[in-house]
């Protein structure tokens, strides 16, 4: 099967910028969440819909996200 | 990729498109997120994990000589194989193992430039299946060229004798000290900053917006602006040495400077360290220290 509908957008999380990203592999959507920098991936969803994926990566990110700690410099 | 210093390190998806099922081509996919192989790869490369199959799990630790050994003898890879490696974040681990298997003296190890994002940006073909494999039994491994390691003790001397360049490629708030490890993962230190010295270029200055290397000018350009110019030896560190693995293979094959460590201990090591020096705050402009 081809990746289709691949599609990239940035949101704020906590404060964060956050990569989603999300796609369709045959009848399931695949979608993940990466801080943009380093660019390490935060959640991995798949779901019926784009929707639903997104949803999901973004709320399992945003959790993850509100524990980082800013310290003073 | 025909100016970089070892342009044959690298190869194109359409590439690994025509030549995945070549019978001396073996294709693995080394995730960060290990859970990524499973959402579908690219058809016949087999999945290593980082965490499991490229350390050893006990020790904190490359893999040994054997180790290195059983692994491709379980993944059906000879010594004349080429292997291609791809992943996840740019191939953050890709390079790794890359690294494990230049340590080892595996002549043909390439990077599928782009790794992971480019394969899915261009639509193309993803396999749930894992391919059944024949295992070999033949692959010796050299005695690791500890020439592209930096330990601990060398990091030590470096920073006191500043008789290397030091990079740190994480974020620019984990240099700082700011957080103390990427967003969104675990604090894996007791201190935050950066070791005293160093220069932050953090590793996606290498990499395009699709994933692949900036082109051998850029590189030039990006690393020569922060005084490394493969004039003198270069250590790269980052969190547990993936990123830092990264940026070692575009100083060391792509702009092709001699003298290139990745040190694996990484912030991971030296911020828990009793007594290390630690540098916090933002990084100084280049020309400034």
């Amino acid at each position: 099967m081809r990746v289709e509908e691949y599609a990239e957008r940035r949101v704020e999380l906590e404060g964060w910028p956050v990569n989603v990203t999300s796609w369709r592999l045959g009848e399931t959507w695949h979608a993940k969440a990466d801080n943009v920098s380093p660019g390490a991936t935060l959640a991995r969803i798949a779901a019926p819909s784009r929707q639903e994926a997104e949803e999901k990566a973004i709320a399992r990110a945003q959790e993850l996200l509100s524990r980082t700690h800013r310290r003073a410099v | 990729m025909s100016d970089y210093a070892h342009p044959e390190v690298l190869v194109t998806t359409q590439w690994v498109a025509d030549h995945a099922a070549d019978p001396n081509v073996r294709v693995v996919e080394i995730d960060v997120d290990t859970k990524a192989y499973d959402e579908g790869h690219v058809p016949g490369a087999i999945a290593w994990a980082w965490n499991t199959q490229l350390c050893d799990t006990l020790t904190r630790d490359i893999l040994s000589k054997e180790q290195f050994e059983r692994l491709n003898n379980d993944a059906g890879v000879g010594n004349n194989t080429t292997l291609v490696l791809y992943g996840d974040n740019n191939n953050w681990f890709a390079a790794w193992a890359f690294w494990q298997a230049k340590i080892y003296g595996h002549q043909d190890v390439r990077l599928m430039d782009g790794g992971r994002k480019k394969w899915l940006l261009e639509g193309r073909e993803l396999s749930t299946e894992k391919p059944a494999v024949k295992p070999a039994s033949g692959y010796r491994a050299s005695d690791g060229d500890l020439s592209l390691r930096a330990f601990l003790t060398q990091v030590q001397e470096a920073e006191r004798s500043h008789g290397a360049a030091m990079i740190d490629v994480r974020g620019p708030q984990e240099f700082s000290g700011e957080i103390l490890a990427p967003p969104g993962l675990p604090e894996t230190c007791q201190r935050g900053g950066h070791i005293p010295g160093a220069r932050n270029v953090p590793w996606a200055k290498a990499a395009n917006e699709d994933g692949t290397f900036k082109s051998f000018d850029e590189l030039r350009q990006i690393y020569g602006g922060e005084g490394v110019d493969g004039s003198k030896p270069v250590i790269a560190y980052c969190r547990i040495g993936e990123r830092s693995s990264h940026t070692w293979f575009a100083l060391k094959y792509l702009l092709g400077y001699d003298n290139v460590r990745n040190y694996d201990g990484s912030w991971t090591e030296w911020g828990n360290l009793v007594g290390a020096p630690v540098e916090r705050g933002a990084a100084a402009a280049a020309g400034q220290r």
